[in-house]
């Protein structure tokens, strides 16, 4: 064992290489992207690990290992799981034979997410076991965990970090490589009784699944998982109690500390709930607050237990009104409501009145593409009835203004359907879907066919910045790397959409202006499925050396590049247009759009 | 001893490199550590921060207000954002540059950071403004904000560890040609 100072994601990983993964893969998401990425440098040779296409190949590719007896590990954050339900749910019937474990990263707040979904509920409609780490420390422990869990009862198993688990950093022990199991996985055994799933299977499977989570409350009672704090409470005379788990159970402890005496419930394993645990915690408490993010899930679980065993004990939390039914919880929220709950004063703080502070909402780096994309569509369909339907990916921050280039953001791949769907009963409107490169290939391509084959309208523009920018730079099937360290053919976007039966495919540089928005007025008008693809790479990967500059003697003070596209490298000062030269890339398209020709320097794109 | 520091700016401003190099510094001398950071789309030039715990018997690694004994300031308009999180006695150091917001540039009135470097004055006891503009000119690259201010707090022993500590750290997580410069800057507020 040594000493290491890790990021949650990274505990997560090393627990997974320490358990003797043989394969990992997933799709990038924030918070879960650094597990995948830490277990491919960190890897032994052995071990194969990729970014899957999306998050249901990946699933599939996972569950495929687990049934040659491999040991594998598949991750995502909470919105793929959406995205991997249907192999997931299926699998859950027809089980593994080798350790499977599901890393799904969930994110209150929600900080860069759509929805506030909560995967200890998924668990318990999916009927898949779930551990729900507090700490990095015990990330590391419970992935080791997770997977003798699933191979002894031959299920895959959830692994729960939500964003300040997956994120936080803390000084833990790891095993040294020679402390790692060696797991070998055994080969694919034809057995049609077993890996075809038909409804007599899962008929059958359905009701071991359910006998097995009826053992797995009691063993998970007695788990070393879940626990009362302290254990002896019963002689100590206390009348209340918290519930809790998750990166709460941090927040109670810390508000333990201050506020003294409390009986505390850790539930670790939320699916299959530790019944018979929490029977043993309630008994002789007259009020239990529950303190937990998103699903108020431990509060229903207890108040089904009060109710199955005729407790008297008060449930309190979200449902309650005692503690906030959305967002993220943290150390003030919890102190107060914990202080609350004590019938305890709180001391408040002297209040502030700081001068009005800057809103930062985050916006594209300086020099982005993307920028210079959504530029270019604006000015070629100025005027004109449109509607621009976004997606998912850095291009969603085109929605801020000055650009307000996003009128619909659902999630991955959707801005496809909505597009279609609105030319469909307003034929008049010019429909507009960008999608990410990344993006595309997981989840738009459906989309195109649907399109193509059922007589839609509409301009598909592909942001192609060569990379999977939002989540740190994954590569994705248009960038001719993988995960394994090979230089590969790419996939064309090109071929893709001329393969799928798109007849007009365009390719540009976003950040020539004037040609990019040529482009798009020739092609916007073109009748069907036609697609723009814009490609230039991200700046955050290709850094130029050049810097715009503005010559102060040419600039008239119109603020026309600060009005119109919102760099943050652009600002005014004593009546001029400045360029930061810390932030600048020499993208050239403020010097594009000047009219008085006072900006120079930077890259030509001719 | 205990020790609860937030590092507070924009994103890009190396907030989250000179935590690093705290914990690691704080891990040579087998302090405990505990972190927490901005990650994900609010990198993007939102506000970002990082919270540091050293020390025993911590259970987060999140900070509550009014618990920092120190805030490093990045950025005048972040340093009062987060002061809240400031103990009554705590210690701030603060850059004196803005960086201007898109929102701010598009507006009229802009932001002034004199106005927040003067709220400061008026309710932290125990501050320090670094004319960053000066020390980065005087270092000699507009990169080594970070490691001006880190360099300030460990000279006022607010950190509780050594500069040697933290010349270790840089020696350890950041590549050597740049190891002179990081120095100098670490050095900068002697």
């Amino acid at each position: 064992m040594h000493a290491e100072f890790l990021m949650g994601n990274e505990a997560i990983a090393l627990g997974a290489l320490a358990a003797g993964v043989n394969l990992v893969c997933g799709y990038p998401g924030t918070p879960s992207t650094e597990v995948l990425e830490t277990v491919a440098k960190r890897r032994g040779a052995d071990i194969y690990v990729e970014w899957s296409v999306n998050e249901k190949v990946a699933m599939e590719l996972a569950g495929g290992a687990a049934y040659a007896g491999a040991r594998a590990l598949v991750t995502m954050k909470q919105m793929g799981l959406n995205v991997a339900s249907d192999p997931l749910m299926c699998l859950e019937y027809i089980g593994v034979k080798g350790g499977l474990v599901v890393l799904v990263a969930d994110d209150p707040g929600p900080i860069s997410s759509q929805t506030e979904q909560d995967t200890r509920t998924f668990a318990a409609f999916s009927k898949v076991p779930l551990l729900d780490p507090s700490s990095a420390e015990e990330a590391y422990v419970m992935i080791q965990e997770a997977f003798e869990l699933s191979e002894k009862y031959r299920t895959p198993v959830f692994l729960r970090p939500t964003t300040r688990v997956s994120h936080g950093y803390a000084s833990i022990l790891v095993k040294d490589p020679e402390e790692y199991t060696v797991h070998r996985a055994e080969g694919f055994v034809k057995d049609s009784s077993r890996w075809v799933i038909f409804p007599r299977l899962s008929f059958g499977n359905h009701r071991k699944i359910e006998e097995r989570n009826d053992q797995l409350r009691s063993v998970f009672s007695e788990s070393v998982l879940n626990r009362i704090e302290p254990e002896e409470c019963l002689l100590s005379g206390l009348r209340k109690g918290i519930a809790t788990g998750g990166f709460s159970y941090t927040y109670v402890m810390e508000a333990r500390a201050k506020q003294g005496a409390l009986r505390v419930l850790k539930v670790s394993t939320p699916f299959p709930f530790p019944e018979e645990l929490a029977v043993r915690f309630l008994s002789g408490l007259d009020e239990v607050l529950c303190v937990e993010e998103l699903d108020p899930y431990i509060e229903r679980e207890l108040i089904y237990v009060c109710g199955k065993y005729g407790l008297q004990t008060k449930i309190l939390g979200k449902l309650t009104g005692h503690m906030p039914r959305s967002g993220e919880n943290s150390r003030d929220s919890v102190h107060s409501a914990v202080a609350a709950f004590m019938n305890l004063p709180l001391e408040s703080a002297p209040e502030l009145t700081p001068p009005p502070l800057p809103v930062r909402p985050p916006v594209l780096c300086a020099g982005c593409p993307h920028r210079a994309s959504f530029y270019a569509v604006k000015q070629a369909m100025k005027g004109r009835k449109t509607v621009f339907c976004g997606d998912i990916g850095c291009y969603t921050l085109g929605n801020a203004m000055p650009l307000d280039m996003v009128d619909t953001c659902l999630c991955m791949g959707a801005g496809l359907g909505i597009a279609q769907s609105l030319n469909h009963l307003e034929k008049d409107r010019s429909c507009f879907a960008f999608v990410g490169d990344s993006t595309f290939f997981a989840s738009a391509l459906p989309g195109v066919v649907n399109a193509v084959y059922n007589q839609a309208e509409f301009t598909l523009i592909v942001l192609d910045n060569s990379t999977t920018a939002m989540t740190g730079h994954q590569p994705h099937p248009g960038t001719g790397r993988t995960m394994m360290g090979q230089v590969v053919e790419k996939v064309s976007i090109e071929n893709v959409l001329k393969g799928i039966g798109v007849t007009c495919v365009e390719t540009v540089d976003p950040l020539n202006h004037a040609l990019a928005v040529e482009t798009v007025r020739k092609t916007a008008d073109l009748p069907g499925v036609k697609a723009i693809i814009f490609r230039s790479p991200c700046v955050a990967l290709f850094r130029s050396e050049k810097r715009m500059t503005v010559n102060p003697d040419a600039c008239i003070g119109c603020k026309k590049c600060i009005r119109e596209i919102g760099c943050p490298a652009l600002s005014f000062r004593d009546g001029k247009a400045v360029t930061d030269p810390a932030q600048c890339n020499g993208c050239s398209l403020c010097a594009q759009l000047c009219p008085a020709g006072a900006i120079s320097g930077g890259d030509p794109h001719e | 001893m205990n020790k609860n520091i937030i590092l507070c700016g924009v994103g890009g401003q190396g907030t989250v490199l000179a935590s690093r190099l705290i914990s690691s510094a704080a891990m040579s001398r087998r302090i405990p550590v505990l972190s927490a950071e901005t990650i994900g789309m609010a990198q993007r030039g939102g506000s970002v921060f990082s919270h540091l715990r050293m020390g025993e018997g911590l259970y987060s690694p999140m900070i509550a207000r009014g618990e920092a004994d120190l805030i490093l300031g990045f950025e005048p308009g972040e340093a009062v954002r987060l002061l809240p999180f400031l103990k009554p006695d705590g210690q701030m150091i603060v850059s004196s540059r803005p960086v201007m917001p898109v929102t701010a540039a598009l507006s009229e009135t802009g932001y002034r950071a004199e106005e927040m470097i003067a709220f400061l004055q008026s309710c932290v006891s125990r501050l320090t403004v670094v004319d960053a503009e000066q020390a980065l000119r005087e270092v000699g690259s507009p990169k080594v904000l970070n490691l001006i201010l880190l360099g300030a707090a460990v000279h006022s022993g607010a950190l509780g560890l050594e500069a040697g500590d933290l010349k270790d750290a840089v020696r350890r997580l950041i590549p050597e040609k740049f190891h002179e410069l990081n120095f100098r800057a670490l050095d900068y507020c002697s």
